[in-house]
């Protein structure tokens, strides 16, 4: 974005007290100048800059992986991040999980006419910060306002793509019997740090969402234990919901220690107020890793000296199991199922 | 966490499960009834039956508001919730229990009505008077745990003249059903159950004390122990039963000190006396018509009577031919024993109660046990 052109609008935007109308999304001027004051000014990259409708891009060599995602959380503020960070982060952890270099994204905002134009401000310049500090650039988007009451504020969509470097194998079909079951930290800290926030559940807790970006602890896995199975981020659904999926995708059933499950006193302390069980909330700076047991303490090491993982723990073991279950040994020496989460435990989280 | 973790303690619950094992009678079947759902879920929640002797047989009891409630009652919600203006006021259990023709408080929110899922009685209150343009009638189920606060709102909206708030009452007591149980020709016709002792809820006395339930534990020679919803708590209540029944005694014993006394609650008792009133009988699922089972809102209190003030009619309506709720509410068989237990009822497709809330005996099962069966 060249200079001149910010000249084309007679009054600029009014950050203060200025709203999101319909004409921001029309594809007339007031939108050109939402895209040029805001969106272009924060994410500044020479793909943007061409103001094409696309970004046309050369990747390095390698496979590409490519994901997409679409933020609804509310509300759209939260200790710990926004809607806008997580946008960034929940899509660069997703091209991670794959072992992939995160590169570009995609940003595409679904906005309610009169949201405030400062609260708009807060969650893209909160995305450009995100972006830069994972090293990803966001190339292309879109806006799209709907009519008052037809949305909530904000609502954003990123798609991502990264380039998996040579040699790279990870996948939800790689787990094998005998096989162990890292946690880079402690669970539930997101879901609990919103639903915190949430209107009539006040809670005074110092707690933050774990939201943060992963590609960078994971090319430190990655480099740390070659043979490393696969990688997943326990998002919704949290740590039960992904480890059912992987137990199904590899045919096996997975063991987990309740005892070696890391979990903050006070996200345990809500978590029993709530009736909410840790292994079911999202979290949103997490990974778990499957690896050979013969990588297990290298693996662990190389994740504890990483800020991301400095609390990251052998939780469990895969093993063989024609039913694939997930089970659990209870701290009191029993044992339970670790199912998949039915209903819904804390809606609209990520 | 403090006051949590002691009550969860793997060492400990191996010291009790030891002790259990020096004491029971190795040719005595001990059939203890926990009468609360909130016991079953901490009893598969952390595996204490993988600590048990297997001379200790577990019954699981019709303690869960949300499973003895019957189809005609949420029927009578979702007519609520269908009429125009009405926004009602639901704890989550609720939402996804299935009414009839497979309707549920969920379907009929998806399709439009005004449901809102709440955690408090105060916050269906706070809802009325915020939104004075509608019809806000609470939702309220529960045992003598949750009547209280029940009794606080409508006391409240009295006090403030509220003139759109009402109480769709569904309160159960804990000490009828508990009688009912062994008492009833309806119970004994259905199917004998033998149960030799109970762990009473708790919660519930916490509220009304331990007292209510002396008469019935000498009348019927039947010991309880007022038991708490830790792990560890329930292990020792166990024990606590199995050393009554091995003496011959049938006492009411507190195992709940740190909250539980005789007399219970004397201002939370006052409270719901003054608003609230015996039913003459109530329909439980499971156990049918139970005389003085429930509760209902004095005639000084009507207009905050969701019953009255929309003159809803009382429906009897029978439960899923396939669903076996009702015997698994009285203890008669296993949530395993069910024919559509796992196959087509399930959490995402319960057809009945005990597969939906978070104290059904079936959604305990299916949730943390399942693997014994597999097994």
């Amino acid at each position: 974005m060249s200079a001149p052109s910010r000249r084309r609008f007679a009054t600029p935007l009014d950050f203060e007290r200025g709203q999101v109308e319909l004409s921001h999304g029309s594809g007339g001027r007031a939108m050109a100048q939402l895209i040029e004051e805001l969106f272009a000014a924060a994410f500044r990259n020479p793909w943007l800059d061409q103001r094409n409708d696309q970004a046309c891009l050369e990747l390095p060599p390698g496979r590409i992986a490519m994901t997409t995602d679409s933020y609804v959380v509310s509300p759209l503020f939260f200790p710990g991040g926004d809607i806008g960070s997580l946008a960034v982060h929940g899509t660069v952890n997703d091209l991670a999980m794959a072992g992939a270099r995160p590169l570009h994204l995609s940003a595409g905002f679904i906005l309610e006419a009169g949201f405030p134009l400062a609260e708009l401000r807060r969650i893209v310049e909160s995305m450009a910060r995100a972006a830069r500090a994972a090293g990803v650039t966001i190339v292309t988007g879109d806006t799209k306002v709907v009519e008052h009451g037809k949305g909530d504020g904000v609502f954003i969509n990123t798609a991502g793509i990264g380039v998996i470097p040579e040699g790279i194998e990870l996948s939800g079909d790689r787990a094998r019997p005998g096989d162990g079951v890292l946690l880079s930290g402690s669970l539930g800290d997101h879901g609990v740090a919103v639903m915190a926030q949430r209107s009539g559940l006040e809670f005074e807790t110092a707690l933050e969402s774990d939201s943060a970006a992963l590609h960078e602890l994971v090319a430190v896995m990655v480099a740390t234990a070659p043979g490393l199975r696969c990688l997943r981020d326990p998002t919704r659904g949290g740590l039960a919901a992904t480890l059912n999926e992987i137990a199904d995708q590899s045919g096996v059933g997975i063991r987990l220690w309740e005892t070696a499950i890391p979990v903050k006193p006070p996200v345990a302390a809500v978590c029993e107020l709530l009736g909410l069980d840790p292994l079911y909330v999202a979290n949103e700076g997490k990974l778990v890793a499957i690896c050979p047991p013969e990588d297990v303490d290298r693996l662990l090491a190389a994740m504890r000296a990483h800020p991301l993982g400095a609390a990251a723990a052998l939780v469990g073991t895969v093993r063989e199991d024609a039913h694939h279950f997930v089970t659990m040994e209870t701290r009191l020496g029993g044992q339970r199922m670790v199912d998949w989460l039915s209903g819904e435990q804390l809606p609209r989280i990520c | 966490m403090k006051y949590i973790d002691e009550f969860r303690d793997g060492a400990a619950a191996r010291g009790l499960a030891r002790q259990l094992a020096v004491e029971i009678q190795p040719d005595r079947e001990y059939r203890l009834m926990e009468f609360c759902g909130g016991h079953t879920h901490a009893i598969y929640r952390y595996g204490v039956q993988d600590l048990l002797p297997a001379g200790i047989r577990m019954i699981h009891g019709p303690g869960c508001p949300v499973c003895v409630l019957p189809v005609g009652r949420l029927d009578m919600a979702l007519d609520l919730a269908t009429r125009p203006n009405v926004t009602l006021c639901s704890y989550g259990d609720m939402l996804r229990v299935p009414g009839s023709g497979g309707q549920s408080l969920l379907r009929a929110k998806a399709a439009g009505a005004e449901i809102r899922m709440i955690y408090s009685a105060a916050e269906a209150l706070e809802l009325a008077r915020r939104h004075s343009e509608r019809e806000v009638v609470f939702f309220a189920i529960g045992f003598e745990t949750t009547t209280p606060p029940t009794a606080l709102v409508i006391q409240q909206a009295a006090a403030l003249d509220l003139p759109n708030f009402s109480v769709f009452c569904n309160h159960v007591l804990t000490p009828p059903a508990i009688v009912h149980l062994l008492d009833s020709p309806e119970a004994r016709e259905l199917d004998a159950v033998a149960i030799d002792g109970f762990l009473g809820p708790a919660h519930v006395s916490v509220v009304i004390g331990s007292r209510p339930y002396e008469a019935f534990a000498s009348g019927y020679h039947k010991p309880v122990v007022i038991a708490g919803f830790e792990p560890l708590d329930v292990m020792q209540s166990i024990l606590m039963l199995v050393r009554q029944l091995n003496e011959g005694r049938a006492e009411v014993e507190n195992q709940y000190t740190r909250a539980v006394t005789r007399d219970g609650n004397a201002k939370a008792q006052r409270l719901v006396a003054e608003i609230l009133e015996p039913r003459s009988v109530f329909e439980w699922r499971g156990l049918g018509p139970v005389p003085r089972s429930a509760l209902q809102i004095r005639a000084p209190y009507a207009r905050f009577d969701a019953e009255r003030r929309f003159a809803l009619e009382p429906r009897t309506v029978p439960d899923h031919r396939a669903c076996q709720c009702g015997a698994v509410l009285r203890g008669a068989i296993k949530p395993t024993d069910c024919k559509v237990f796992g196959t087509a009822c399930t959490p995402e497709t319960p057809l009945g109660a005990c597969m939906v809330s978070a104290e059904g005996a079936c959604a305990a099962y299916y949730s943390y046990g399942r693997y014994q069966e597999a097994a």
